[in-house]
């Protein structure tokens, strides 16, 4: 019998930095495959091949027999499979039966027959099992009714293969329930699925097989029940340390007096639906890790602390004095904040290397009356933190920081965060997408400013680079703290596994 | 395929490429136009043209400055032109020898004066207010507001053009030397801030990606209020210059005038994305524009064949803009 899906050795890299492959692997008909790994370990990367988001560098698949390279989305769909994001596809200003026949509306001419879209409609909802009118619009759906009406659009053009991505991120206990027995239902239909979750109690109870992936290569694959939590957890984290990050020195400033206040106190802070009661301390010369799934509500939480989000409940102090108000008051008091996205909002890439690293600075070189700038003095300081974070001196100052490459540009927005002379950093993703010699620098400047009193909090989802950094790794899970290991109990696999949602 | 074609398409295109690139293009292309027609058009180089030609710029380029700066933070100002419209009639109303609120004081004109920049400032303050606290689109707010500033000043003075304004305050307009001195300093200040303030360099931090402003600290909404406050005092200064050299409060001024303002900006160079934008570029373009204005004027040309023309140049001149920056990408 001739598998439904089949990959045979596809690979795939980025900028010369290979993040799959070779992979090989099939899938039955009939048959839920369990898909897991940790962040970055290419889940998503081969999905979008399969999905015909990205061309594969080298490699074939088959499905249902032949050969399959489709390549838009829609001939993925038109060869019979069906895509359901983790981040949803559905428009919420159109109905139910809208978005589920966007691209092959029932016509007549060119008017849409809406009496039998919304009978072709109502059909597919009660196949899912969902009890809605056709012309519900979707904004009005609940987050786990939008997951069935994915699935529904899947149905809709009788997909052969469904792939679920983190279908149960944002689902009640009932709502699970409801897609698992959905799931089975579809298999029994002959139809199969790919299931890709970090909840791996679901992956172990629904999957018939699994397969594991890290760092891009399949490294296990079997029936699940040949598989157990510790054993998965094992095998998705399994790599050896490098020797890429600095050695950690003795922690002096650490030693202050325990009366002294902490730099950062975090207590309580809640905002229903993104993190509920978050407690810790952040103390002077400490390097502390935040670690979780995505959508765990890390980025969140560094963003309430530093005034771009607000909070309803909670408080926040900097040296024992509580911290309110805008971005603008709390970097006069010390704060900074590297973001995760560089294009977003860490850089004007259009602007240049001057202007970028002095933006934050700026007003502290200024003289009255209409807050005219020292130019002299400006020039000196660029010149400085330049030389600190080791920008190449090639790179001139007039440059757009976006003819730069992606360590670079972070040197950059790292620069213009010390320049302020911070007392307490929030760095979310500081290696992104950036080269190694890149990254290992960017340990040494965190050291250095860790060394010299300030506190640094690193957002991260490479937990090698977390155990590698810290001082203390504090785990957040579904908006809550589950964890908080000093550096004598780092241990990947409890990390993980209090990262998992329970 | 012949080769010769691609290597000479190749060279020309290397060797077009630096004046393409020059930010100097436009005041090229003014000379070019200057050089052309000079010759063939009677009275273009004479001095009285030049003198006429430079009391049209000055107004416009001061509004076109207030412009840039909206651009730059990334907005748009379509309410410059009543601005010019109903602070020329409020000043006029103020100062004008027949029913005016001061007739005859010595004090008129200075207040006048005052008193339509601060209602210039009052309207931008107003449309940024709009546009950062109630988060509508510039595009919307300033158009509305166009809209009905422009009918209160025909509403307030009945569509009457309003005579008798002091000497004291037409000097300002007249005498080519003091409104060229009024728009060079106007225009010298707007770079000087944009180049040399932190207000300047927000402006263009924003302009170019307002949430790395915010998360920076810049006071984004501040910033960008005080540059539609900014456009409106230029309007105003504008509208001081027109009224002073027409010796008329009149309720329509400026109305033909949007075009020009942003045409004469956007064709300069300074982007309508943000960011992307200087006082000089903008000076280039008024020149440029007003240029075209007065040799075809010369020439005989008819209003309405001008401004086809005019809508062809700035067309043209956008998609320089577009070709030159993917050109330079390559």
């Amino acid at each position: 019998m001739t598998p439904l899906l089949q990959f045979q050795a596809i690979e795939k890299s980025f900028f010369g930095v290979r993040v799959l492959g070779p992979v090989s692997f099939e899938l039955g008909a009939g048959r839920i495959l369990g898909l897991v790994g940790e962040n970055g370990a290419g889940k998503s990367t081969l999905m979008n091949v399969l999905g015909g988001n990205l061309p594969p560098d080298a490699g074939t698949m088959r499905f249902q027999g032949k050969t399959y390279a489709p390549a838009t989305p829609a001939g993925a769909r038109s060869a019979g499979l069906g895509f359901v994001h983790q981040e949803l596809n559905l428009f919420p200003n159109l109905t139910v039966a809208e978005n589920l026949f966007l691209t092959d509306f029932p016509t007549r001419g060119p008017f849409i027959r809406r009496a039998e879209l919304h009978a072709r409609a109502a059909e597919l909802l009660t196949r899912v099992g969902l009890p809605l009118s056709p012309a519900t619009k979707v904004e009005q759906l609940s987050t786990g009714e939008r997951q069935l009406v994915e699935v529904a659009r899947a149905l809709s053009f009788e997909a052969r293969l469904i792939i679920l991505d983190e279908p149960t991120t944002s689902l009640s206990t009932r709502e699970c329930e409801r897609l698992f027995a959905l799931v089975r239902q579809l298999r029994s239909e002959g139809r199969s699925l790919i299931y890709i979750s970090h909840a791996l109690g679901d992956v172990l109870r629904l999957a018939d097989d699994v397969v594991v992936l890290r760092d891009g290569s399949v490294v296990a694959h079997g029936p699940a029940a040949d598989f157990d939590q510790p054993r998965l957890i094992t095998q998705m984290v399994g790599r050896e340390l490098r020797q890429l990050f600095p050695e950690r020195r003795a922690r002096t400033a650490l030693d202050a007096p325990a009366a002294d206040p902490p730099l950062l106190q975090v207590r309580e802070l809640s905002q229903p639906g993104v993190i509920r009661n978050v407690s810790f301390d952040l103390r002077r010369g400490e390097v502390l890790g935040l670690s979780g799934l995505m959508g765990a509500g890390r980025t969140e939480l560094a963003r309430i602390l530093f005034g771009l989000d607000p909070h309803s409940g909670g408080t926040i102090a900097v040296a024992g004095r509580p911290l309110n108000g805008s971005p603008r008051r709390r970097i006069q008091r010390g704060m900074a904040f590297l973001t995760e996205s560089r294009r977003d909002d860490g850089l004007c890439l259009e602007a240049s290397v001057a202007d970028n690293l002095a933006l934050v600075t700026l007003p502290s070189y200024t003289r009255p009356p209409l807050r005219w700038l020292n130019v002299t003095g400006l020039r000196s300081a660029l010149a400085k933190i330049r030389e600190a974070v080791r920008l190449q001196p090639k790179l001139r100052n007039e440059q757009p920081v976006k003819t730069l490459s992606g360590g670079n540009q972070q040197k950059i927005v790292l620069g213009k965060w010390l320049l302020a002379g911070p007392q307490v950093l929030i760095l979310d993703e500081p290696t992104r997408g950036i080269d190694v010699g890149a990254k290992s620098e960017i340990y040494q400047l965190i050291h250095d400013l860790a060394d010299r009193g300030a506190g640094v909090l690193v957002i991260s989802s490479d937990l090698e680079e977390l155990t590698g950094l810290c001082d203390r790794i504090l785990v957040l899970s579904q908006g809550r703290l589950t964890g908080d290991f000093p550096r004598p109990e780092f241990d990947r696999e409890r990390i993980l596994s209090a990262a998992l949602p329970s | 395929m012949n080769a010769a074609i691609p290597s000479f398409t190749r060279t020309l295109a290397a060797r077009l490429r630096p004046i393409l690139a020059s930010e100097y293009l436009i005041l090229l292309l003014s000379g070019l136009v200057f050089g052309i027609l000079a010759p063939i058009t009677p009275g273009l180089a004479s001095a009285d043209n030049v003198q006429n030609l430079l009391g049209n710029l000055a107004p416009l380029l001061v509004v076109a400055v207030g412009q840039t700066l909206v651009l730059i933070v990334g907005g748009i100002d379509l309410s410059v032109t009543s601005t010019i419209a109903l602070t020329s009639v409020v000043g006029a109303f103020a100062m004008n020898g027949e029913s005016g609120w001061l007739k005859g004081s010595a004090i008129a004109a200075p207040v006048a004066v005052a008193a339509m920049l601060a209602l210039g400032a009052l309207i931008g303050l107003f449309n940024g207010l709009a546009i950062t606290r109630l988060r509508m689109p510039a595009f919307i707010v300033t158009l509305t507001s166009m809209m009905f500033l422009s009918g209160l000043a025909v509403w307030l003075t009945q569509s009457q053009p309003i005579y008798g304004l002091p000497a004291g305050f037409t000097r300002l307009g007249s005498a080519l030397g003091i409104a060229v001195l009024i728009a060079s300093a106007f225009t010298g200040l707007a770079h000087l801030i944009l180049t040399r303030s932190l207000f300047g360099h927000w402006l263009r931090a924003v302009g170019f990606n307002a949430r790395t402003a915010r998360v920076s600290g810049v006071p984004v909404e501040g910033v960008i209020t005080a540059a539609y406050v900014a456009s409106g005092v230029f309007a105003a200064a504008a509208s001081i210059l027109y009224t002073a050299r027409l010796e008329t409060g009149s309720p329509v001024l400026g109305q033909r005038i949007l075009l020009d303002v942003i045409g004469a900006t956007v064709l300069g160079g300074t982007s309508l994305f943000g960011g992307r934008g200087k006082v000089l570029w903008t000076l280039f373009g008024v020149l440029f524009l007003s240029l075209l204005d007065n040799s075809l004027n010369l020439i005989g040309v008819s209003h309405f064949t001008l401004m086809m023309i005019k809508g062809c140049v700035i067309l043209f001149a956008a998609f320089l803009d577009t070709a030159r920056h993917r050109w330079l990408a390559a």
